[in-house]
């Protein structure tokens, strides 16, 4: 067994998502399952290999030289606004913060 | 009997005044109306700004002035992309009620092309899925099949080409999500190089991965919708300042005896026997158009999967992080900001969104990211570096697109695993960033569509639609 129920626990804390005790059980097994299958990374020695942190080339990436630092309109707020779940312009309101 | 339209049709019709693009947009919502509640396939309609925009190409028809490249043509969107002023979900709960401030990039330059916009397509919540039966908002159903999937993430955009219900469609491709459904659904389905076309306005899954491409009934159709939205964005810093051609010169040019590499990996064990058939069939008639073809390796395909699923998980949690209640979407109230947080996430993901952030946090966490995460991105170069090889000794490599027909509903919905492993053909070219496209490649049993790959090198896209083409017009997709 690769993952157990507190490691999900924690990982579902860290995420900040409430799962039922039916899904901790149901999540825990599957992802055992994919935790197995993808050990077979291991069969690689990748010891002499750079991550690929970037997917385009140097020479394919955009400009690297960064834009002027001008304002530019954005006049979105007004609509955010409008859709947020609880908003009170120009601010969303949200529950106090409590410690843990 | 309904008429098939292509990009050329539409546009000879309205010059030649046969038909409005307002009476072409009537039409299409009436079939639409008679289809879309049998497969699922659109989740809202944007008639008032269709008609504005019909509205607009007929005034330049009236003025006897030069069409755009995608006058009238309609089109549909997947949902993860950004449509001002119309509901975007993504296919969750989470953002049900979510209406964008903003178009995407990829929207506003086919509606500047112009594009009539029919509405937005159903899709596996936050793209994470091979079949469409991950969408808050039901499965969709294969147009050719009613039992099976339409493939995903992008069933919706790829059913509605397939029923006639668009003449285009703009879905996204992070593990195969474009080509799957476009092999599911027997219609050419294209991803451009990784940063070949914008990604502002695209809601993210995993950053390093996602594209968006197109599906259309003919490769002369993908070419011009690609030609249409691939282009440097100075919103999206990952977007290519490489130029782009016109693809659609390209295509009918003479094939000078290109070299087509047959990867012994991807003809192993796992291939549906009657893929493989159509599939031999299909390289026969490469073979026919005078490509030779040769064998390559590519040792690393089968740790792609493993690699992907590490990757784009990971990703995944980052950019899902961002759903809290707090802006925009779904918000389960509390009384402390945190178990707001909580019970909204809990509420508004489905299970394989649930699935994925807890993997994807799982192999980011601390005394785990070097085991998985650096792991999988080491692994990933090497996949890369597979493709840059093959590259040295051939112009294209032919894969089978997926080594399944399509399934049937609620097949595959019980084992993650098994769903993650019909990507198996697919993620490689995700991983590496080169282009891909899914043409049509026979039907077993005259019903079941299958779907040849083709992978180009990066920005390769002429090429790979050059070839494409070919196939086609010599009658690939009856082999």
């Amino acid at each position: 067994m690769k993952i157990s129920r507190e490691d999900v626990l924690r990982v579902a804390e860290l995420a900040y998502l409430d799962l039922s005790d039916a899904e901790l059980e149901t999540y825990r097994a599957q992802i055992d399952e994919i935790l197995e299958y993808i050990g077979k990374l291991n069969e690689l020695d990748t010891s002499k290999v750079e991550p690929m942190a970037q997917v385009l080339a140097e020479d394919q990436a955009a400009d690297a030289t960064l834009r002027e630092d001008l304002l530019v309109p954005c006049e979105v707020a007004e609509d955010v606004l409008d859709h947020a779940p609880d908003p009170e312009p120009p601010y969303f309101r949200v529950p106090k913060v409590i410690e843990r | 009997m309904a008429t098939t339209w292509t990009i050329d049709g539409v546009k000879e019709a309205l010059a030649a005044k046969k038909i409005s693009a307002r009476e072409l947009l009537g039409d299409f919502y009436r079939r639409i109306e008679a289809r879309n509640p049998e497969l699922n396939a659109y989740l809202a309609l944007t008639p008032a700004r269709a008609r504005r925009q019909a509205d607009r190409i007929d005034a330049l028809v009236a003025a006897g002035s030069p069409l755009p490249p995608l006058a009238g043509v309609p089109m549909a969107i997947k949902d993860v992309i950004s449509t001002r002023g119309t509901k975007t979900t993504c296919g969750s709960k989470i953002l049900e009620n979510y209406i964008p401030p903003y178009d995407a990039t990829a929207v506003e330059r086919l509606e500047a092309a112009g594009a009539v916009l029919l509405g937005k397509t159903n899709c596996d919540e936050f793209a994470m899925g091979s079949s469409n039966e991950n969408s808050a908002y039901g499965p969709v159903k294969n147009p050719l099949a009613l039992d099976r999937v339409p493939g995903g993430s992008s069933g919706g955009s790829a059913a509605v080409v397939a029923a006639g219900l668009a003449v285009a469609s703009l879905g996204t491709d992070t593990g195969g999500s474009i080509r799957q459904p476009g092999s599911f659904c027997g219609i050419p389905a294209m991803m451009g190089s990784y940063g070949r076309v914008s990604r502002y306005g695209l809601i993210a899954f995993a950053s390093s991965l996602d594209r968006i491409g197109p599906f259309a009934g003919k490769v002369r159709d993908v070419a011009t919708v690609l030609g249409v939205i691939a282009g440097r964005d100075p919103l999206d810093s990952t977007s290519t300042t490489a130029p782009v051609p016109d693809y659609g010169a390209e295509l009918g040019k003479p094939l000078k005896r290109p070299r087509l590499g047959i990867p012994k990996e991807y003809f192993a064990e796992g291939m549906d026997a009657n893929v493989r058939k159509k599939i031999e069939a299909g390289i026969a008639l490469f073979r026919k158009l005078g490509c030779e073809l040769i064998d390559i390796r590519m040792p690393h395909t089968d740790f792609a999967i493993a690699t992907y699923y590490i990757i784009a998980t990971a990703e995944a949690s980052s950019n899902l992080a961002r759903y809290d209640g707090v802006r925009y979407g779904l918000r389960v109230p509390d009384d402390s900001l945190l178990a707001m947080y909580r019970k909204t996430r809990g509420a508004g993901f489905g299970p394989e969104v649930k699935r994925r952030i807890v993997l994807g946090t799982y192999v980011l966490s601390a005394g785990y990211y070097d085991a998985y995460y650096l792991k999988g991105q080491k692994v990933r170069a090497l996949i890369a570096e597979d493709f840059h090889d093959a590259f040295r000794k051939v112009d294209a490599i032919l894969t089978p697109t997926s080594p399944v027909p399509p399934f049937k509903l609620g097949e595959r919905t019980s084992d993650p695993l098994q769903m993650y492993l019909a990507d198996i053909y697919t993620v490689t070219g995700s991983l590496a960033g080169v282009p891909g496209i899914s043409v049509p490649c026979g039907k077993i049993d005259g019903q079941l569509p299958v779907g040849l790959q083709i992978f180009g090198p990066p920005f390769g896209e002429a090429r790979v639609l050059q070839l494409a083409h070919a196939f086609e017009q010599a009658g690939g997709a009856e082999v």
